[in-house]
């Protein structure tokens, strides 16, 4: 136990005495958290419309004037069909398309209603939902204006549509992304750069030759990144809560049960990388190409899972910050009971095991 | 165990798949003895000294480290020796004592025990002013002196170096080797691999391996008398020249 807590004094050291090192790890997250909460409020501007309007009458014209005028809004296309609508979508030349009913000025003076429709690209929700608000608003406004000359009263009702991620994925879903890419980072990427260090350096065979116990050679490693890891925890959970007013919806027992799991899984990544890699650069690079790049594009902290094509999706299913971005979303933003993220827990719980025992193993192998 | 032996191997041997590293070697090293390992690259040498050191388990033969099996007691054969690696190996990041208070920590000894031996080996090697440096603002020589006084801190019957003066000036060197000395009249069985001839001269006991064999072991000045040379190096280049191993 003496040469474990000496141990795991010395790899508190290394930290410590890295500042700059240590300025990322506990920095990182925290800047992390601050830019993503505030670039979600952004005001958008410039946002290229698509104008479909089979009417052609002055309320149209007189609505579709005053976007243009806005400065928010830019007239980019006008298109005849409907159908056409997808495909400016997909070669990305609109940001958000307004589409008028026919008869629209006939509608409104005759039924005193008259619809309009607003379609926006959600793959970005944040933005969508600016956009499709600033629009509604200047409809509002027109409107309010003809109330004013008309004697009849009149509603001009808009309808919106969500192109691409119709469930409009919470604006806060990237809270938990942050926190699963934080964690795979420093547990994962920073154990197995640790251990590689040391074996880069030669301290690694003195270690061995000592009486110091493989096992726990690799506990204290582990150790101060654990620390580390809960310490970032805690400051992504008080500054979204604080800060960015993301509500924890669910239980916060579970959550942290969550967390400690998916840590579990990272550190064994990390210690499974330490065994392959010879190199620290390898270590980084193995670490930078096989866990960030899926914890980032696969995961559904960017690009919503469901709407993967079938072979990425199936490849998300090995990614363990998918399941546990997924359950943190469950728990923390949509506070749904700890019944409903069982089967996350459950795989997470699964990956763990697998991870610890199979880089024991190699661990072990590597000793003989 | 034979009463003085601080190191008995018999036939001890280590495969690789089809390949020999180390082939029967047997030899023993006498207590307080100063045994100087040798052997071109790839001759086997840092095969048998992990297996020596319970690093590597023998595919056959049997060898005995302080009184202890190396197959079967491995954790106790590592609780009796140091180790000194060819890498520098102590923390850079890490202070002198700090270093010190590591190692002795994790050989199992008490924290008031640790700060008397810091102090008193640092005054010894007129080193205590240097006591909060970092190690890596240390010149090499003085690096490897701390790696040395590191290895025996712990008071180990036996200390393997492999290799420990490579890279180092003359000078520095002859001073390592009065801490070696110093280290052998205190009782310490030093076990060391060096490619310098004229390290190995200074050796009480010397033993030339090649091909995985041990194909010479006495004392230099016998070995010298056999091959009929009068360095040590004579000695070494005659029987290197039969190796038929590539490195």
């Amino acid at each position: 136990m003496k040469q474990f807590l000496s141990f795991v004094r010395k790899e508190f050291k290394h930290i410590f005495r890295d500042k700059r090192t240590m300025l990322i790890l506990l920095g990182m997250p925290i800047v992390q958290i601050i830019l993503f909460g505030f670039a979600i409020t952004t005001e958008v501007q410039n946002v290229r419309v698509a104008i479909v309007d089979p009417s052609k009458d002055i309320s149209t014209q007189h609505i579709i004037d005053k976007i243009n005028a806005s400065k928010y809004f830019e007239v980019k296309r006008v298109i005849n069909a409907t159908n056409q609508i997808e495909k400016v979508f997909r070669h990305g030349e609109v940001d958000l398309a307004i589409v008028f009913e026919e008869r629209f000025n006939e509608n409104l003076n005759h039924t005193g209603k008259a619809r309009i429709r607003l379609i926006a690209d959600a793959t970005d929700p944040n933005t969508a939902i600016t956009e499709v608000n600033y629009a509604t608003s200047i409809v509002a406004a027109v409107q309010q204006e003809m109330i004013g000359t008309n004697a009849v009263p009149i509603q001009i009702i808009p309808e919106v549509k969500m192109l691409y991620n119709p469930q409009m994925e919470s604006a806060y879903s990237f809270v938990p992304g942050v926190m699963g890419l934080i964690l795979m980072l420093i547990c994962a990427m920073m154990t197995s750069i640790s251990i590689v260090r040391e074996k880069e350096t030669g301290t690694m065979e003195v270690l061995l030759v000592s009486p110091m116990k493989p096992i726990y050679i690799i506990l204290s490693k582990a150790m101060p990144y654990f620390v580390l890891s809960c310490v970032n925890l805690i400051n992504i959970l008080l500054l979204s809560v604080f800060v960015l007013g993301v509500p924890i919806a669910g239980s916060l027992v579970w959550l942290v049960v969550v967390s400690f799991m998916f840590i579990m899984v990272c550190l064994s990544l990390g210690l499974l990388i330490s065994t392959i890699a010879k190199t620290q650069v390898a270590a980084m690079l193995m670490s930078g190409m096989v866990l960030m790049m899926p914890a980032l594009l696969l995961s559904g902290m960017i690009y919503p899972v469901e709407n993967m094509p079938a072979i990425l999706e199936w490849i998300s299913n090995i990614v363990p910050a998918r399941w546990f971005i997924s359950s943190v979303r469950k728990l923390m933003i949509q506070g749904l009971d700890v019944s409903y993220v069982l089967k996350e827990i459950a795989i997470l719980t699964g990956m763990a095991i697998f991870l610890i025992v199979v880089s024991l193993k190699k661990f072990k192998v590597r000793l003989q | 165990m034979e009463v003085g032996k601080a190191i008995i191997t018999d036939r001890l041997t280590k495969t690789f798949g089809g390949f020999t590293a180390v082939d029967s070697i047997s030899f023993s090293v006498d207590k307080g003895e100063i045994f100087g390992f040798l052997g071109a690259n790839g001759a086997g040498k840092t095969t048998a000294m992990r297996m020596l050191c319970g690093l590597s388990k023998p595919t056959s033969g049997k060898g005995v480290v302080a009184g202890f099996d190396i197959s079967r007691q491995s954790e106790k054969v590592k609780r009796n020796i140091g180790y000194m690696s060819q890498k520098f190996s102590l923390y850079e990041d890490l202070e002198v004592w700090e270093n010190m208070r590591l190692f002795a920590g994790i050989y199992g000894m008490g924290d008031k025990e640790i700060i008397e031996k810091t102090d008193e080996v640092l005054n010894r090697l007129g080193f205590y002013e240097e006591k909060n440096t970092l190690v890596k603002d240390l010149p090499l020589g003085w690096k490897q002196k701390l790696a040395f006084s590191t290895a025996i801190f712990h008071e180990p019957k036996i200390v393997f170096l492999d290799e420990p003066t490579g890279g180092v000036d003359p000078v520095t060197r002859r001073q390592f080797w009065e801490l070696i000395y110093q280290a052998a009249d205190g009782g310490i069985t030093v076990f060391v691999t060096t490619h310098y001839m004229d390290e190995a001269e200074y050796c009480n006991k010397v033993s030339i391996m090649v091909d995985g064999r041990i194909e010479a072991l006495d004392t230099p000045l016998r070995l010298k008398q056999q091959f009929n040379t009068s360095t040590m190096n004579g000695v070494f280049q005659q029987l290197a020249q039969t190796a038929s191993r590539n490195e």
